[in-house]
């Protein structure tokens, strides 16, 4: 093991170490709610990632999975009366079972194409959930007397944890190689035998999994919503806007993005009046035009400078020592 | 049971010539510039509130206003590509069609949040003197306003298409649309013709929009339907052709308009996007570029 991964391996202890301690250390409930945010945020952007950063299909449609799995979640766990986690999964297998249906055709359509392609896909779902199921989502009373914020603030670390590990473990893989040679050239990875199409459908797949877990968490979480909120092109969007701040293609990118949004939003929103999507699209423009690798890669660039700088210098110390 | 069906039919020409001068624009700045400007339906939403606040603050007719919405169309138009879009032309096309689709992503976030902020998410609407009337031929109602947006919509359409074939500078944009390289062989200054195409399609935006704040109403989040109404008529009729794009407005005005008749009136945005989603499953590229074909 190289000192670098023993570095990573310790940070990584930190975090989670940090994020179970989180509610011990702090008992303001104000706080949990922003770190459940980042954690929701976290999944959200990281699984929009999988396809959008590593396969470079970008999915404007990511919101019809999250909210196809908040819906389903919400309706068997508080209608049917099934428990949390058959509800969480049979919502997270409803988003897959819609990348399945949809994946074919879709992947039918290359770059731009798909892009505008998910786009009105989105909204199709939206619109007819907004239409299908008009009333407000509300916990009943005796769920609001009884509910808890920390059994939601673990679930959304698991999911988190989870959703940050399959992409790594999947982005390392065989099949990761072939999802990232798709995305560099589909062409020339098709004559090197790697199947354009099914990798893009593996990663989105996974990629819907998770975003519907995401959504059936948020189900579990949130008290009173209209259901068409979860399929608002927002979430797209956010996880989007996240994912290229941070950095595509990196499994660090979308949590740092994550974490930056979620806090400069709640900076930004005290101070100025709801502009901060303004501020956030502002960034996110400068970030396509001046720094396609977001801040992971502004980050290294830093950090060359200035190794390369210490290094001159060393290099300067260790010639005068000679000369002496 | 025909009058209804005549109606609509009216109602969704009438509309249909809208959706036609949404897309025209779009078109043509993705025709020459290969820039998807995702931002579109916000420009839209800009020209919409532009007339209104025309005519709300100094009166002036929404009609006469119409070259004023233009002038400050093409200002915006001018400062984006300046400032934005003219960093990307150089790009290869595919990475020129994503970036620009994400900064029109960025840029259509902070229009609408400006929007919201400075106007309120207030439906709006102009409403004048002769807004409630209406001619009556064979008991189908033609309201006034409609009628006039309709001409104004041909009447544009009818110009940018002179434009486009009559004039040295217009023949020099179709040359770029053909092959942008042999056209700078040409002698063609392509920079200059991308920067005339961006800000004629910001102000064939704006008059949509304008007109859309006289007949219909107008709000900060508009922006993405009108995006969308316009990239599904480019797909349907096909690029680089007015009348096929205008036909294709006119086409999907009357869709919508039968459907929310016969099914109700939500399912209207839901027909329009179902067709787009087998047009573009069914016919993939080729509709937007003959030249790949």
């Amino acid at each position: 093991m190289t000192g670098k991964r023993i570095i990573t391996l310790v940070l990584i202890i930190a975090v989670l170490a940090l994020l179970a301690a989180l509610p011990a250390v702090v008992s303001r409930d104000s706080i949990i709610n922003m770190a459940v945010l980042v954690l929701l945020y976290v999944a959200l952007a990281s699984s929009w990632n999988i396809l959008g950063g590593y396969t470079g299909q970008t999915n404007l449609g990511h919101a019809a999975f999250f909210g196809l799995g908040g819906l389903t979640t919400r309706l068997l766990w508080l209608s049917a009366g099934w428990s949390l986690f058959p509800s969480l999964l049979a919502g997270a297998g409803a988003a897959t079972t819609l990348a399945l249906i949809i994946g074919t055709p879709a992947f039918k359509l290359k770059g731009v194409y798909f892009a505008i392609g998910t786009l009105a896909l989105g909204q199709v779902l939206n619109v007819t959930v907004g239409d299908m199921f008009p009333m407000i989502t509300s916990l009943p009373v005796q769920q609001l007397v009884s509910y808890q914020l920390l059994p939601r603030y673990y679930l959304f670390v698991g999911l988190a944890v989870l959703t940050v590990g399959t992409a790594y473990v999947l982005v390392n893989s065989r099949l990761g190689l072939g999802m990232m040679a798709v995305r560099e050239e589909e062409e020339a990875a098709e004559s090197l035998g790697v199947s354009a199409f099914r990798h893009k459908l593996l990663a989105l797949v996974v990629s819907a999994f998770l975003a519907g877990l995401t959504g059936g968490a948020f189900a579990f979480y949130h008290v009173g919503y209209y259901p068409q909120f979860l399929f608002s092109p927002v979430w797209t969007f956010d996880a989007l806007m996240m994912a290229y701040i941070g950095g595509t293609g990196t499994i660090i990118g979308p949590i740092i993005g994550a974490l930056f949004f979620v806090v400069a939003k709640e900076l930004l929103a005290l101070r100025l009046v709801e502009i901060h999507l303004t501020v956030f699209g502002t960034l996110f423009i400068l970030v396509v035009l001046f720094l396609p690798g977001g801040f992971v890669q502004a980050w290294a660039s830093i950090r060359r400078a200035l190794v390369r700088q210490l290094g001159a210098r060393g290099v300067r110390l260790a010639s005068r020592r000679q000369a002496s | 049971m025909l009058g209804p069906i005549a109606q609509n039919l009216v109602f969704g020409i009438m509309v249909g010539g809208l959706y036609g001068l949404a897309a025209v624009g779009l078109s043509l700045v993705f025709g020459v510039t290969k820039f998807l400007n995702v931002a579109h339906g916000e420009l839209l939403m800009l020209g919409g509130y532009a007339g209104f606040w025309i005519f709300t603050l100094w009166g002036v007719d929404p009609f006469l206003s119409l070259p004023l919405v233009v002038v400050c169309l093409v200002l915006i138009g001018l400062v984006l590509y300046k400032l934005l879009f003219a960093r990307m032309v150089k790009l290869t096309e595919e990475n020129k069609i994503k970036n620009t689709l994400l900064v029109g992503f960025g840029l259509s976030l902070v229009f609408q949040n400006m929007a919201l902020r400075l106007w309120s998410a207030d439906d709006r609407g102009i409403t004048t003197a002769y807004s409630g009337q209406a001619l009556t031929l064979f008991g189908v109602r033609f309201p006034v306003v409609r009628l006039a947006s309709l001409a104004i919509a041909v009447v544009t359409l009818l110009l940018l298409d002179l434009f486009l074939h009559r004039t040295y500078t217009g023949k020099a944009i179709r040359a770029t649309v053909q092959d942008w390289e042999a056209a700078t062989l040409m002698g063609i200054d392509i920079h200059r013709v991308y920067l005339l195409s961006f800000v004629v399609g910001a102000a064939v935006a704006g008059i949509a929009g304008a007109l859309v704040s006289v007949g219909y109403s107008i709000e900060p989040a508009m922006g993405l339907e009108w995006t969308l109404i316009a990239l599904i008529v480019m797909v349907l009729g096909g690029l680089g052709s007015i009348v096929g794009t205008f036909v294709g407005g006119l086409v999907l005005g009357v869709t919508q308009s039968l459907t929310s008749y016969w099914i109700g009136g939500t399912y209207r945005e839901i027909v329009a996007l179902l067709i787009f989603l087998v047009v573009l499953v069914f016919r993939p590229q080729g509709l937007f570029g003959s030249k790949e074909g």
